[in-house]
């Protein structure tokens, strides 16, 4: 199910001057951004924002009171159909069917999506997400982790284009965020465009090609990591005893493996001369 | 779009009847309140009630039976209340799929839930002595009367799921349709009643959809029963199908 693609250089979302207000609470108040196709992109900000109220608008679940939006070249609010086509939505809880196992979820999206071959589908995704043992098991009885593994496996059925990911790590523990980052991460490696919203800015460090901080309705900054950085005073050379987070503790004392150690401190170390403001919240689970 | 309606909407419908299947005491419970009422009545109070019938059994079931259907229309709110809690509406809202069928799924499923705990009420009132003589058409009739009685309803539990804020909100509203059977004819006949209480049961929707039912099984001439009974069940299904799909529609817009 791969759309034809006349985009080339076009951005993969194009977002104009939306507005959305429910009753008298001005949620969005103009917010502009692009996201490159191929990217990943993150849409960072405080709870009630209006992250997922930018996300809904994208995936056509709201209709923008003001503004534009286009995804894989088509517009939200005209070409709805051919937008849900061209992506895929992981919501903010998990929604995967709790009574039915990992496999019959997968394959009832996959029935949904009009594609042949559900079972084949669903086994692929399985092995994929290291969920082939659980395949067989009701939902309800997942983890936290598992249940979000299983959540964007549905999501990736089909091949869309572009998937939104509302908040993919919110609740879970530092193993299976590091699990649902290397997802993530591979996703964009074979060319899939990713909006993700996130409350933790070293998700948005980790993973994000371009990061926007979305504030009172309103962009305020846009930027790669590094022009997000330049915009605070230079970096002045201070010694500062490097004490390990939390998070390397943890890693340290439940043995995980290096290489998800090394991912897991990769967003605290290295750069504790710089004003980083940020403290990594990663570790609140 | 619109052309995967049928198979969006059977692949939905396969769904959420597997949830029935795999915890099937959302049937039995359906079926334990009215099968309660009929043992009570029956054998507790049927004694002193005169229907000028010689099986009271007979002359109870059809009320019965509308217990049964509003009792179950309790669990189509629910579900359909949980699958937008869980968030998987919106997966399948977001999704390339026709999105009435999102709703036509519960539909269709609450209606073989509620056709299958009719049949378990039918057989349990056949071994307390229910007969009925009446044909295949009169059988029909009556099949035609419940599953319109139960589309009529479902669409009511659809606004109740859809507008609800609380699980218990999504299924209290089904409390004065289990009540709405006490004041008709279901289980003494209206003439017995005071006057402003008879003319309600005489007037509200039930007593006309019962008598209809009753007839048919007991061979008797229908009258005008049937079509004050049919345009009931039409109009409510209207009315509950146009206010459902406007809460839909605030839903998801």
């Amino acid at each position: 199910m791969t759309m034809p693609t006349d985009r080339g250089r076009e951005p993969a979302i194009r977002v104009q001057n939306i507005e959305k207000s429910y009753r008298d609470l001005h949620v969005l108040k103009g917010v502009d951004f692009e996201v490159a196709s191929g990217s990943i992109f993150a849409l960072l900000g405080s709870n009630g924002a209006g992250k997922t109220t930018a996300i809904k608008i994208l995936s056509t679940l709201l209709k923008a009171d003001a503004g534009t939006a286009s995804v894989n070249g088509y517009d939200v609010a005209t070409q709805a159909a051919d937008v849900r086509e061209s992506i895929s939505l992981t919501g903010q809880f998990a929604a995967v069917d709790e009574v039915l196992t990992g496999r019959e979820n997968l394959i009832l999206v996959a029935k949904l999506r009009h594609l042949t071959n559900p079972g084949k589908i669903a086994d692929d995704l399985l092995a994929r997400f290291s969920l082939t043992d659980a395949g067989g098991r009701k939902a309800a009885t997942y983890s936290g982790g598992m249940r979000r593994r299983l959540d964007i496996a549905m999501s990736l059925i089909g091949n869309p284009p572009v998937i939104f990911l509302d908040e993919p790590t919110t609740g879970l523990d530092p193993e299976a965020r590091i699990e649902v980052w290397d997802e993530v991460k591979k996703l964009a490696q074979g060319g899939t465009t990713v909006l993700l919203t996130t409350q933790y800015l070293d998700e948005a460090e980790q993973l994000a090609d371009r990061i926007a901080i979305l504030h009172q309705g309103r962009i305020i900054v846009n930027g790669t990591l590094a022009e997000l950085k330049a915009l605070l005073p230079p970096a002045k050379v201070e010694y500062v005893e490097k004490q390990p987070s939390l998070e390397d503790v943890f890693f340290a004392v439940v043995g995980n493996n290096g290489d998800a150690g090394k991912n897991g401190d990769a967003g605290t170390s290295g750069n504790e001369p710089s004003n980083k403001t940020s403290n990594p919240a990663g570790t609140d689970a | 779009m619109t052309k995967h309606f049928f198979g969006d909407t059977a692949v939905l419908t396969g769904r959420s009847l597997s949830h029935i299947m795999r915890s099937p005491d959302t049937i039995i419970t359906t079926a334990l309140m009215p099968i309660a009422f009929m043992l009570m009545f029956v054998y507790v109070f049927g004694g002193a009630i005169d229907t000028g019938t010689d099986s009271y059994v007979s002359y109870l079931l059809p009320g019965i039976l509308l217990i049964t259907v509003a009792s179950g229309i309790a669990y189509t709110a629910y579900r359909l209340f949980l699958d937008l809690q869980g968030g998987i509406f919106e997966r399948f809202q977001s999704m390339p799929i026709a999105r009435s069928s999102v709703l036509w799924g519960h539909v269709l499923t609450s209606l073989v839930a509620n056709l299958i705990s009719i049949a378990v009420v039918v057989l349990v009132a056949l071994v307390m002595g229910f007969r009925s003589g009446a044909g295949v058409l009169a059988w029909l009739g009556v099949a035609g009367i419940l599953v319109l009685f139960t589309l009529a309803l479902t669409w009511l539990a659809v606004i109740a799921g859809l507008s609800a804020k609380t699980v218990d909100g999504a299924s209290a509203f089904s409390y004065p349709l289990i009540f709405l059977p006490f004041l008709s004819s279901a289980f003494v006949p209206t003439e017995t009643m005071p006057g402003p209480v008879r003319w309600f049961a005489e007037n509200q929707p039930v007593t006309s959809i019962i008598d209809t039912i009753r007839n048919l099984l007991a061979e008797q001439p229908v009258g005008t029963d049937i079509w004050v009974a049919l345009a009931w069940c039409v109009g409510i299904l209207a009315v509950a199908y146009f206010f459902a799909m406007s809460a839909y529609r605030r839903r998801i817009a």
